[in-house]
């Protein structure tokens, strides 16, 4: 069977500072050259000093269904926000 | 799932849209959302690619070095977005060989203006001005789509695309005030892309037959013959300022509508060129075709090096 390039995810830091974001994604036969098309597909315009590449297949993504089960029990743990505790009005500094 | 289910997950999907919440690749869609924006997003990374062939036409004979790395680097961008649309339509679950596959045999189109020939240097100022013009009306709206990926893809698109705007006014304004020799390429130029350029905002809105449900979806934001109007009332001020003529006898400022009022579009030409007969539709495909067959043997040294590689690596750390 005849083998295609394989996908790639591109992940861009725009300055020192920032974080990787994702940028998109790209085919390329190996890590150097999706390293190199996504610097011309991705940065052509100095959006980035840092690049990651990750071949998609190796990503596991968490599956919206299952928001429910991932993420609503967040939802009634509201003591974890500063708001959720009584104090006097008059305190200072808290 | 049964019918019942899914018009349930259909209702609570068009109120995502309603409340301009997003959709992004993994969360359920009816599969008429799927498909429909495979068709428009695959169709609309096809016209890049195929858009890069009418002006490649002119890289090597651009006039200056100046207009000639304006040129490349218009071109290289068209190549980008042609990627990053391949790339959102991905997510939908169509691979990149099929949706190649459907532009080589024909299955897929791609935007018919890029099926006129690209005859002298000035219309790679008409196509820059009123092409890129009519495209960026295009796709300002869709930077607002409900598909995640690609509402992501366009707000890129457009960022760059202003550039190639401004540089074919550019080469036309210096056109239309040089000597009358030049002036007269830019006219022609003008007179040979205004009309294509209006049929390439889309077929009337009473033949055109996605409106509606792409309106739903956020896929299109407004009808075809608003966003031709916007077209032509903003471009015809760029005309009179640089001293050239819409080849349009019936054009007249409406005062009551705030709009110009304009003549009766060819419609017979633009199914012509739709269905494959434009005067270049033939040559775009073979040109596309023959690039994709010459590169196969490159693309297959680069998978057989990468094997080659990782193969070594792998002994090694044995």
């Amino acid at each position: 069977m005849k083998k295609n390039w394989p996908l790639w995810e591109v992940f861009v830091r725009s300055k020192n500072g920032l974080e990787h974001r994702h940028f998109g994604s790209l085919h390329a036969a190996d890590a150097e050259m999706a390293l190199e098309n996504a610097r011309d597909v991705y940065t052509r315009r100095n959006e980035g000093v840092s690049i990651w590449v990750a071949e998609s297949k190796n990503i596991t993504a968490s599956n919206p269904l299952n928001n429910g089960e991932l993420f609503e029990p967040a939802q009634d743990k509201v003591y974890r926000h500063p708001t959720f505790y009584d104090l006097p009005d008059d305190i200072k500094h808290m | 799932m049964s019918e019942e289910q899914i018009k349930n997950l259909e209702i609570q999907f068009n109120a995502r849209i309603e409340r301009d919440e997003k959709i992004e690749p993994k969360d359920w869609m009816p599969e008429k959302y799927r498909k429909t924006h495979i068709r428009q997003m695959s169709q609309h990374a096809h016209s890049e690619i195929v858009g890069m062939l009418p002006e490649g036409n002119w890289i090597s004979r651009a006039p200056s070095l100046r207009r000639k790395v304006a040129l490349l680097a218009k071109v290289q961008d068209e190549a980008g977005h042609g990627l990053y649309l391949y790339s959102a339509t991905e997510t939908l679950g169509i691979s990149r060989e099929e949706m190649y596959e459907q532009l080589h045999t024909g299955k897929a189109k791609y935007s018919s203006i890029f099926n006129y020939p690209t005859l002298t240097w000035a219309d790679m100022g008409a196509i820059g001005w009123l092409v890129d013009g009519a495209a960026i009306i295009n796709q300002v709206p869709l930077c607002n789509t409900s598909y995640g990926p690609y509402a992501r893809a366009m707000i890129r698109v457009c960022k760059e695309e202003s550039f190639h705007q401004r540089q074919g006014f550019e080469i036309m304004m210096k056109l239309a005030n040089g000597t009358s020799e030049q002036k007269d390429l830019a006219q022609d130029a003008l007179n040979r892309w205004w009309w294509p350029s209006l049929m390439m905002l889309g077929p009337k809105d009473e033949e055109s037959v996605h409106t509606e449900q792409s309106m739903k979806w956020k896929l299109k934001r407004k009808s075809n013959d608003d966003l031709r109007q916007q077209f032509i009332d903003q471009t015809v001020p760029q005309a009179d300022l640089i001293g050239l003529t819409i080849p349009d006898p019936e054009l007249k400022w409406n005062k009551e509508r705030g709009s110009y009022d304009f003549g009766p579009i060819n419609w017979d030409e633009f199914w012509q060129v739709v269905k494959g007969h434009g005067p270049c539709n033939k040559e775009r495909m073979k040109a596309r075709v023959g690039a994709w067959k010459e590169g196969e043997w490159v693309r297959d040294a680069a998978i057989a090096y990468a094997e080659k590689q990782a193969n070594k690596n792998f002994n090694k750390a044995v």
